[in-house]
């Protein structure tokens, strides 16, 4: 094969003009023209069976902007339908600004940091430095380093040592500028004995055209933390996207996932946790549909450090058209992780001759001591189910359509956010009808 | 309203090619709850699936017909919407779709675009079959048999037929694996359908559920076919003589049992 040779659309001088604008801390500036040298040098990732070298993961406007908003009232329709009525403890982006930031002042007191990753490295810089690219890492391919030299987002989320919070975090992205990127940074910290669940929503408009979008998670689980990290994405069918989610999870410490990926564009999407700590556990679950003609490639990882530790991981994708999915799920429980209990299970629904789906489950064991079983499964919908369903008046395609909703709600569930969940029912409703 | 008349002539079903109903007859109208009764094996539940439309049951020869309409040119959604219902033996579980959307969406699809039900009417009336069913507010909120023991589905079949209020129903086995309560509620169910406008076969091994749900006319199936027909005393005649005393009487040797 040869070798690619390509350099990259960046110019150095407006990167550093880019930061500047930004006020960012100068070891900020630092790491992102350092990443933009290594994102020159490193190659794509090599996702299993979807070949990605035709992608446009790099040719985008990384320098937009947005409109503040100021009274909720006056959110764009997309956005208003996602927030909740007091638009409360909630971050909103538009391109590459922040425009609406709330935090209850009950939080504020307790310590509670929520805001967009530029605020913050402005006003805690040495915080967000303790955690960024601490968990994922920034020279694992051209993505993870491109996405350092060009960050133009994201949101931080710290929460202080013996802190509960009920009411969900929300954040939410809203993409339109013309052959844009966005490029999201998120971390979330959760000190020991804490607790919080966070939503994301990741939407666009047709107005982008041909963009791309290149996202990347850090959770960071405290000691008997507690963190329940619910996304719903949308990014319209020019938008290549590559999003990496990674938790660290300390001593009896639990994380869940609930990931609605209901891109209309090729997808190339990482979900990696770390179970470092004995007795900590993890929740994966994630649904998604293909349609049109796009491809994707998920792959979900736990590994197994902790002793004790337990994960259940469960992915649903329904693939319709002529989509092509492809799913990986990844449990490797390492020396020494006695008594780790790890279960995977995946399904892929084919609602189509076109469509293409493949499941692989992979188990990789390094210790005697352990519990771990995988199912994976392509197929049709059960003509039994379809049966019972038509035999009670209910014409086929309905049928099929509520068989294949039903099979996709297990995320939809765990969203606490009202309009969040209408937004991944809405969306799998359409994306299957 | 004419009362409704299902009509079964001559009925030959196979299953991946084995003959299994070999010339069934039957006349069901408005108001009559009938009984069928016979061994393992000999075609009874085949009847009930080849009737509903089950795409493994191949119907070789012979005729099924509703109010004079032809059920077998039908899909299965359609014979639904004519008026047909199977309470099933083993109905299957859905993930993820709740008893209630199910039943809305199966209401609203008999009643037609532009006609659904209203909400508030739905949900009253679900109360209120799920009262007189005795079965827990929260069922309505659970996914479609998902985790229900044996009981709960048969009870769920149940409440399906009492909401869809079909003019004729087929019970397949809905006695089977019931205690005595559950019994008593399916009967309940059962009775409370009662009038010109429902008829009923109900598919049984056992006179049990004939204590609570009285049948116009008992029928023994041997073989594929209805062999003997006569009122409820025939039913009890069953209980206490077993199958082999009516064989002998009518001198009919066994087929080979089928599965099905």
């Amino acid at each position: 094969m040869a070798t690619q040779v390509q350099s990259l659309p960046f110019d150095t001088e407006e990167l550093v003009h880019f930061s500047e604008k930004r006020n960012e801390p100068e070891w900020f500036t630092d790491m992102r023209l350092k990443a933009l040298g290594l994102a020159e040098e490193l190659p794509l990732p090599k996702p299993e069976k979807t070949r990605i070298d035709d992608w446009n993961f790099t040719d985008f406007n990384y320098d937009t902007t947005g409109e503040p908003v100021t009274d909720p009232a006056k959110f764009p329709e997309a956005i208003g339908k996602l927030v909740g009525e007091k638009a409360e403890n909630v971050l909103i982006h538009h391109n590459s600004d922040r425009i609406y930031r709330n935090l209850s002042p009950d939080l504020s007191r307790k310590g509670v940091i929520f805001t967009d990753l530029a605020t913050a490295l402005r006003e805690n810089g040495e915080l967000v430095k303790k955690y960024y690219f601490k968990t994922a890492s920034l020279d694992k391919h051209k993505l993870s380093a491109l996405h350092a030299a060009l960050i133009n987002g994201g949101s931080f989320l710290y929460v202080p040592k013996n802190v509960v919070i009920d009411t969900p975090i929300q954040a939410i992205y809203f993409q339109d500028a013309p052959s844009s990127g966005l490029v999201a940074h998120t971390i979330i910290a959760a000190e020991p004995n804490s607790s919080v669940t966070y939503v994301e929503s990741y939407l666009s408009g047709d107005s982008v055209g041909d963009g791309a979008a290149n996202l990347i998670s850090e959770v960071t689980v405290g000691e008997n933390a507690s963190v329940k990290y619910g996304a719903v994405d949308n990014f319209t069918d020019g938008i290549v996207t590559y999003v990496n989610r990674q938790g660290n999870v300390d001593r009896d410490g639990s994380l869940q996932w609930a990931l609605g990926q209901m891109n209309d564009g090729n997808t190339l999407s990482e979900n990696a946790t770390n179970l470092e700590g004995d007795g900590s556990s993890a929740d994966t679950k994630a649904v998604s549909v293909g349609s049109g003609s796009q491809k994707q490639n998920f792959d979900n990882y736990i590994r197994h450090v902790g002793k004790a530790s337990v994960s259940r991981l469960l992915v649903r994708g329904a693939q319709k058209d002529a989509s092509n999915s492809i799913f990986n799920a990844r449990t490797k429980i390492e020396h020494g992780a006695s008594g780790a209990d790890g279960e995977q299970a995946q399904r892929v629904l084919m609602l189509s001759d076109d469509a293409r789906g493949d499941a692989n489950p992979i188990l990789l064991i390094d210790e005697y001591d352990v519990i771990a079983g995988h199912a994976a499964s392509v197929g049709r919908v059960d003509p039994d189910q379809l049966y019972y369903l038509m035999s009670r008046g209910i014409k086929k395609e309905t049928a099929e359509k509520l068989i294949v909703e039903g099979f996709l709600e297990p995320v939809v569930d765990l969203l606490p956010i009202e309009g969040v969940r209408k937004q991944l029912a809405e969306l799998i409703e359409r994306k299957v009808g | 309203m004419t009362v409704p008349e299902l009509k079964i002539q001559d009925l030959h079903v196979s299953v991946e090619g084995k003959s299994i109903v070999k010339g069934f007859d039957l006349d069901i109208k408005g108001g009559e709850i009938h009984a069928l009764m016979g061994p393992n094996g000999t075609g009874k539940s085949t009847v009930a699936s080849a009737i509903m439309g089950h795409p493994k049951y191949e119907v070789t020869a012979g005729s099924v017909s509703l109010d004079g309409e032809n059920l077998l040119d039908m899909a299965v959604d359609e014979r639904a919407r004519a008026g047909m219902f199977l309470a099933m033996q083993y109905p299957s579980e859905v993930s993820g779709v709740t008893n209630a959307d199910f039943l809305r969406t199966a209401i609203n699809g008999r009643r037609g675009e532009g006609n659904e039900i209203p909400l508030m009417k739905f949900i009253k009336t679900l109360d209120k079959k799920m009262d007189l069913l005795e079965m827990d507010q929260a069922f309505a909120e659970r996914y479609v048999n998902e985790g229900f023991s044996g009981g709960e589905k048969k009870r769920n079949e149940i409440l399906q037929l009492m909401m869809l209020e079909p003019k004729f129903a087929i019970l397949d086995e809905i006695d089977s694996g019931l205690d005595i309560d559950a019994l008593k509620w399916v009967a309940k169910g059962v009775n409370s359908m009662r009038s010109e406008n429902f008829g009923c076969l109900i598919i049984t091994h056992y006179q049990r559920l004939l204590n609570y749900i009285k049948p116009d006319k008992v029928h023994v199936m041997m073989n594929g076919h209805i062999v003997k027909t006569g009122g409820p005393e025939l039913a009890l005649r069953l209980e206490e003589e077993g199958y082999d005393g009516m064989k002998a009487e009518l001198g009919i040797k066994d087929d080979e049992p089928v599965e099905a």
